[in-house]
């Protein structure tokens, strides 16, 4: 897979462990620009989103035009330009889980608070998002609270686990 | 590694087992869905509870989906195949205490206690499995997903040496025409015809590219191949790489499956080692390497044109057809794009031939098809069953019929591609043909089953609503004119729409379905036009509603 | 086992055949029958043999999209619509591009255009000399029976001699390919989804900011509406020239 290509001189800090992974995953990838958007999720993991000069080295990098490198992070829901939040909840929206609820739940949590989907708090300790569908429909409804799948969620319960995340944070 | 060489694999693993003297399997489901509902600790409680029991022949699997979701956690306890249902921490002492030490099944924790006089034993006996036939979900929910040895036990591979030793290319192609099986992403276009127009083409380097995007909501059936099997999706696409002459493939996932992801990468490793993947498979000429791609949330990603520009690192637009993939896909070369459902009945087609797929199902639509059953359903989870199978069947028979004691409503086949089927057709035969004379698709295999409660034409608005997130923008019929259906349903949920708006929604509706690029937006009008003809007093309702509150005005 | 299967040697001759090699095709167009070359689409057919097909997207000298759905034609023998830029003709096709449904469809999608965007001729750079207009006319568009969306739309007046008015723009996207594929700045993409498409330079970053864009002009030349425009010209003298990045493309591929 190697190309024997060294990567130019960096914008980031190369002793960054995040920017040590990216590069081991460009060079794994051969330098190839057809590889962006698994480069955009191997940097996604490490930074959690895509901050801008993590992009503009990825596209210096791989030579690619920033708007070819913009577009296509634009178009893609799956990743994000801003941090998603320290501690994250999705709710899946998908039929099953709407039909058996969802909305009430994204409706709770936005009493308690005061979260849309896709906003996350001022301090950015959390971020409320909804997905399309996360394939888990025979447990609808289904929240991803920070990795963790709950099912047949019920909104009390929800709000609880999130208050109790909140607060063990606090307690740090 | 060589055909005899593997060969003596397979021997030493069949005797392995024959010898392991282990009475008692454990299979523990490990698919998504009892994963969410805590199976990984249901696994760690069970092999203490074995440690500490000192039992000696048993062994424990974690498998992938064992079909009725919404029952889990589930364990199945072979050789009877007897499957407890929603197992937790507190109760598998008791569940292994009773089976396995005192010989005796513990009756009120058998699968569908609540619902059976008397559960069955043999799981395999309750209409609910009874009425299945597993072809692509063969082997799912008794294989662990991470072990090429225990496919190989399950006729694993089997089906390669028998296309690259006793087949040529050109008999391959044949038994797939002959098996009549037709796509299961949705479209149901006829494979072997498909594989056929690609192997025409003498155009090298030639792809296969298996379609992981189930992006349907309500849909889970490739998902749960992918993490139960993925080495029988595998397999199918190094048939059909053989077929038609390719030696690069690419298997799509969409990102929102990591485990499925995880799993495949497994599966790939491991086929390379066995030597039934890479370079010169099993001593032959013939080479052919998988990569994996994510997708990363674009539900239009799943249409063959914008998968190939997401695979090719740009946005995932679609582009007109023709020329189709087969002729100029990924990077220009012909490219065969097949469903995950699709590759997983590659093997059993080879395997028992495709006369035997042929004879089961309908005239028009051999075979299978895996449905996914969700919504106001009590056995929610995977089925597989004959094309042919009615909807009553499937919602009452087998699904157990209405969670709640509701009413049957609708049934929306297809995901936001299709229609609702109303209970006065009921007795429809699934298959292809039959669900498109009553305005829906097959589609992927999503269904979701509706009580009273549904309002159609709020269904009508949120599967609008998703395809005006999904549309990716390029042409103007989905990008804008999605978007003004949606807004005029808003309307008529808010009892604010006039007649005249309905007449807007129906034209608008019939323009986007036919002049849209692709398939998103050709089929995004179809459960608006489907509630339409089903449910029209719903929509004339809330028109003369308004037009009664207008009255108020002389 | 191979019942009914052609043996690979047919199959050779069949598709190899180049879609590039030049043959002799006869197409039928709206009841004229006229012969033309296999590497030739419906829309050059039709524009050589003096049949109008309303385009948008289309620019002759960059790559068809089939986005815009104006050049959609009916084909015999099949239920879809085709558009005509980017379908090639075959031997024997039978083509309509003027039935009652066709120019409906193409009076509603011009009627989505305007609804889309905030498109004010009055105060408009390109009255007068718009394609938007001119479409508009030529569907004898009346009325525009859609809610306009009126979304927030910029303008970006950071580069020196060019602005970029999106409140014009119709996402045709004739600016990102004639970026990318005639001067290959790549200064021009498109960002988001569905109706929240926005045409951007760069990182969304200002057009005056950009590290791409060479000052070029083709883009201004090429964009059918008052969305791309000089600073030098004032409103409604606007004339544009997009037969220029034709002949230039032309040019470039002729050895002189």
């Amino acid at each position: 897979m190697s190309t024997g290509k060294t990567l130019p001189i960096a914008d980031l800090p190369q002793d960054d462990p995040r920017v040590k992974q990216l590069n081991i995953k460009i060079k794994k990838e051969g330098f190839k620009p057809d590889a962006l958007i698994e480069i955009l999720h191997n940097a996604q993991n490490s930074y959690g989103y895509l901050p801008l000069n993590v992009l503009q080295y990825i596209s210096k990098v791989l030579k690619l035009p920033p708007s070819r490198v913009f577009g296509t992070v634009s178009f893609y829901h799956f990743f994000s330009m801003k941090s998603k939040g320290e501690h994250t909840c999705l709710v899946c929206t998908g039929t099953a889980c709407y039909v058996k609820g969802a909305q009430k739940l994204l409706d709770s949590i936005e009493n308690k608070f005061s979260l849309k989907q896709g906003q996350v708090s001022e301090d950015g300790r959390l971020g409320v998002q909804a997905a399309r569908c996360i394939g888990a429909c025979g447990l609808a409804p289904a929240v991803i609270v920070d990795n963790e799948v709950h099912a047949k969620v019920i909104a009390d319960d929800l709000i609880a686990k999130l208050t109790s995340k909140l607060e063990a944070h606090e307690q740090i | 590694m060589n055909r005899f060489d593997f060969k003596n694999i397979v021997q030493a693993e069949k005797a392995k087992e024959q010898n392991a003297h282990t009475k008692n399997k454990i299979l523990v489901c490990c698919g998504a869905g009892c994963i969410s509902s805590g199976s990984e600790d249901v696994l760690k409680k069970l092999q203490e509870e074995i440690k500490n029991r000192e039992l000696e022949d048993v062994e424990i699997i974690p498998t992938g989906c064992m079909g009725p979701c919404n029952q889990g956690p589930l364990v199945k306890f072979n050789p009877r195949n007897t499957i407890y249902q929603k197992v937790d921490c507190t109760n598998i002492g008791e569940v292994v205490k009773s089976q396995i030490v005192d010989k005796k099944p513990l009756e009120d924790m058998l699968l569908f206690a609540e619902s059976r006089e008397k559960p069955f034993v043999n799981a395999n006996e309750d209409p609910y499995y009874k009425k299945q036939m597993k072809i692509a979900l063969k082997d799912c929910g008794d294989v662990h997903p991470e072990r090429i040895e225990d496919y190989l036990l399950h006729d694993g591979y089997k089906a390669l040496d028998k296309a690259l030793f006793e087949m040529s290319p050109e008999d391959v192609i044949a038994e797939m025409k002959h098996s009549r099986l037709r796509g299961r992403g949705g479209a149901g276009y006829p494979t072997g015809l498909k594989w056929e127009t690609v192997y025409r083409y003498v155009n090298d380097p030639k792809y296969v590219i298996c379609n992981g995007d189930e992006g349907d909501p309500g849909a889970f059936m490739d998902r749960s191949v992918l993490e139960g099997n993925p080495h029988r999706v595998l397999e199918g696409m190094t048939i059909a790489a053989y077929a038609i002459g390719a030696s690069k493939g690419f298997a799509y996932i969409r990102g929102e499956y990591p485990l499925a992801i995880k799993r495949f990468e497994m599966a790939i490793r491991q086929a390379k080692k066995m030597g039934v993947l890479g370079a010169r498979i099993l001593g032959t000429d013939f080479s052919f390497d998988v990569e994996v791609r994510i997708g990363a949330g674009a539900f239009v990603c799943g249409e063959e044109t914008a998968l190939i520009a997401s695979i090719e690192g740009k946005r995932g637009t679609p582009r007109p057809r023709p020329p189709y993939p087969a002729e100029s896909g990924l990077w220009g070369k012909p490219t065969l794009i097949n469903n995950v459902e699709t590759m997983a009945s590659v093997a059993p087609i080879i395997l028992n031939g495709g006369e035997w797929y042929s004879e089961i199902g309908t005239a028009k639509s051999a075979g299978t098809k895996v449905f996914a059953l969700a919504g106001k359903i009590n056995h929610a989870g995977l089925i597989e069953v004959p094309m042919g199978t009615t909807l009553r069947e499937i919602v009452f028979d087998i699904g157990g019929g209405i969670q709640g004691g509701g009413q049957f409503k609708a049934a929306q086949t297809g995901g936001p591609s299709g229609g609702c089927i109303p209970v006065e057709h009921l007795d429809v035969k699934m298959d292809y043909e039959e669900l498109m004379k009553l305005g829906s698709i097959m589609g992927s295999g999503g269904l979701i089953v509706m009580d009273e409660t549904s309002d159609m034409v709020d269904v009508a608005r949120f599967f609008m609503e998703f395809c005006v997130d999904e549309s990716c923008g390029k042409c103007v019929p989905c990008r804008v004119g999605t978007k003004m259906m949606h807004d005029l349903l808003q309307k008529v949920c808010e009892n604010k729409a006039t007649q005249l708006d309905i007449e807007r929604l129906e034209e608008l509706a019939v323009y986007v379905k036919e002049c849209s690029l692709c398939g998103l937006g050709g089929s995004a009008p179809n459960p608006l036009l489907s509630t339409l003809r089903h449910f029209r007093h719903e929509y004339d309702e809330r028109v003369h509603a308004e037009r009664k509150s207008s009255n108020l005005i002389h | 086992m191979t019942k009914g299967f052609m043996p690979k040697e047919n199959h050779q001759i069949l598709f190899t055949k180049n879609r590039l090699k030049m043959s002799k095709v006869t197409v039928v167009i709206d009841g004229r029958k006229i012969v033309a070359d296999t590497d030739e689409t419906i829309l050059e057919v039709a524009k050589n043999n003096g049949i109008e097909i309303l385009t948008m997207c289309h620019l002759k000298g960059i790559t068809d999209v089939g986005a815009c759905r104006l050049c959609i034609v009916e084909l015999e023998g099949s239920p879809r619509l085709f558009s005509a830029c980017t379908t090639h003709v075959a031997d024997n096709m039978v083509v309509t591009t003027n039935s009652e449904r066709i120019k409906r469809y193409q009076r509603i999608t011009t009627e989505l255009f305007f609804a889309e965007r905030n498109h004010m001729c009055a105060v408009c750079v390109s009255n007068g000399a718009c394609e938007l207009q001119n479409l508009g006319y030529k569907v004898g568009m009346e009325a525009i029976r859609y809610p306009h969306l009126f979304p927030q739309c910029d303008v970006d007046t950071s580069h020196d001699f060019f602005v970029m008015d999106h409140n014009r723009c119709i996402s045709c996207t004739r600016c990102v390919r004639v970026c990318a594929e005639v001067e290959g700045a790549y200064n021009w993409d498109v960002m988001n989804r569905g109706y929240h498409i926005r045409i951007i330079s760069d990182f969304n970053t200002p057009w005056g900011e950009s590290t791409t864009c060479t000052s070029c002009g083709k883009c201004v030349q090429a964009c059918p509406t008052g969305a791309l425009w000089s600073k030098s010209i004032v409103q409604g003298q606007q004339s544009k020239h997009p037969e220029m990045i034709t002949e230039l493309v032309e040019r470039r591929s002729m050895k002189l």
